[in-house]
């Protein structure tokens, strides 16, 4: 069925262009913050290692993506396990972007930004939150992190707790590395986690 | 469930999972907007579609997995449509007039403001049908009355719009 046969004058009616659309969609995203259902907002931020995704809900910044985790599956699990109310929306990740920036020009050593962890829960929850512990340019072993978090034996789990960080760069686990110097697992890959020890080792 | 077991099994989330609002905006915006200035006219769309989608925003996280999407902006921007119809009605603004003559260069707008002329019912049927692309079984269930009238609506609609802009045109 090809309803367009019979309007072809509907075709001379103005076209939606993209500035209309983009006007309309930035007063959205105000109106959905200011209304309290603005549940997840969203924008990409370029770095030297690429597009960053960042997510923020109202608590705080709740995800850091990598380019190669995809932008797309990111977002839809963002909308499975926080809620589907998602719009690009730069506002909110204003600090955000701006901490980032200034991290990777070196000029930024620890982060000041309000941070929402419901991504993570129980055990690697706690080992993230003892993540900002390590300091700027210094490593620390996956062994030596699950001591400290008063689990000796459980290095694996704090090594998958590293590889799935949900704000990876802005919670440091790409200090955490092996004993044995190997970078061991990072969501952006190892280029990514050797680029960072490089960028703090340098500043 | 960890973020990294949801992401490793796309085809559940394909079949189960919600899209992101934003992916629905991406999709369906530039479609509603064309049938909020269908319906409302050029001057009060902007104001539809905002209501529309932010209607819709709040609405989405009950919004079954497995809806017609566009059905259901279409219905929310319907009744949208009358409440600012109804609001201009109260500020006593008048409706767009037609221009005596066509203006030279003012084709798209003299026939934007020409729709906005049609009966309201001419002016949905066209816009949810050929705008919208619903059939008019589903153009039926958001205005109200039989799938027949919403089919007459839209052809009568439509003749109107080609006898006014192809005058040489086929007639069908």
């Amino acid at each position: 069925m090809n309803t367009n046969d019979h309007a072809d004058v509907l075709r001379d009616l103005p076209a939606v262009t993209e500035a209309d659309l983009a006007a309309l969609h930035a007063r959205l995203a105000e109106r959905a913050a200011a209304d309290g259902v603005l549940d997840v907002a969203y924008r990409t931020l370029d770095t030297p290692v690429g597009a960053l995704l960042l997510a923020a809900t109202e608590a705080g910044l709740v995800r850091v993506a990598f380019p190669i985790e995809g932008q797309d599956e990111v977002l839809q699990v963002l909308a499975a396990q926080i809620s589907p109310r998602v719009l690009q929306a730069p506002g909110r990740l204003d600090a955000a972007a701006h901490e980032i920036d200034e991290y990777f020009a070196g000029r930024r050593r620890s982060f000041d930004l309000p941070l929402d962890f419901s991504l993570s829960s129980g055990f690697r929850r706690e080992v993230l939150a003892h993540l900002p512990g390590i300091g700027y340019g210094t490593t620390a072993s996956y062994a030596t992190v699950a001591a400290t978090v008063g689990s000796p034996r459980a290095f694996r789990a704090v090594g998958t707790a590293c590889a799935t960080n949900p704000l990876p760069v802005v919670v440091p686990c790409h200090r955490v590395i092996k004993s044995d110097g190997d970078l061991g697992r990072y969501r952006g890959g190892p280029d990514a986690k050797r680029f960072l020890l490089d960028l703090e080792a340098a500043a | 469930m960890s973020t990294s077991r949801l992401a490793g099994t796309p085809r559940l989330q394909n079949v189960t999972l919600k899209k992101p609002f934003e992916s629905i905006v991406a999709q369906h915006g530039a479609t509603v907007l064309r049938v909020c200035r269908a319906v409302v006219g050029p001057a009060d769309a902007d104001d539809a579609w905002s209501e529309t989608f932010l209607a819709a925003l709040k609405a989405y996280p009950q919004l079954p997995a497995d809806a017609n999407v566009e059905a259901w902006l279409v219905t929310i921007a319907h009744r949208k449509a009358i409440d600012i119809t109804r609001a201009a009605a109260r500020r006593a603004i008048p409706v767009a007039d037609v221009p005596e003559e066509p203006r030279e260069g003012g084709r798209d707008l003299d026939l934007a403001a020409t729709l906005a002329t049609l009966p309201r019912r001419q002016r949905e049927a066209v816009a949810y049908h050929y705008l919208a692309g619903l059939p008019y079984a589903e153009v039926a269930a958001v205005t109200g009355g039989s799938t027949d009238a919403a089919r007459r609506a839209a052809a009568d609609g439509i003749a109107r719009l080609r006898k006014t802009y192809e005058p040489d045109g086929e007639r069908s």
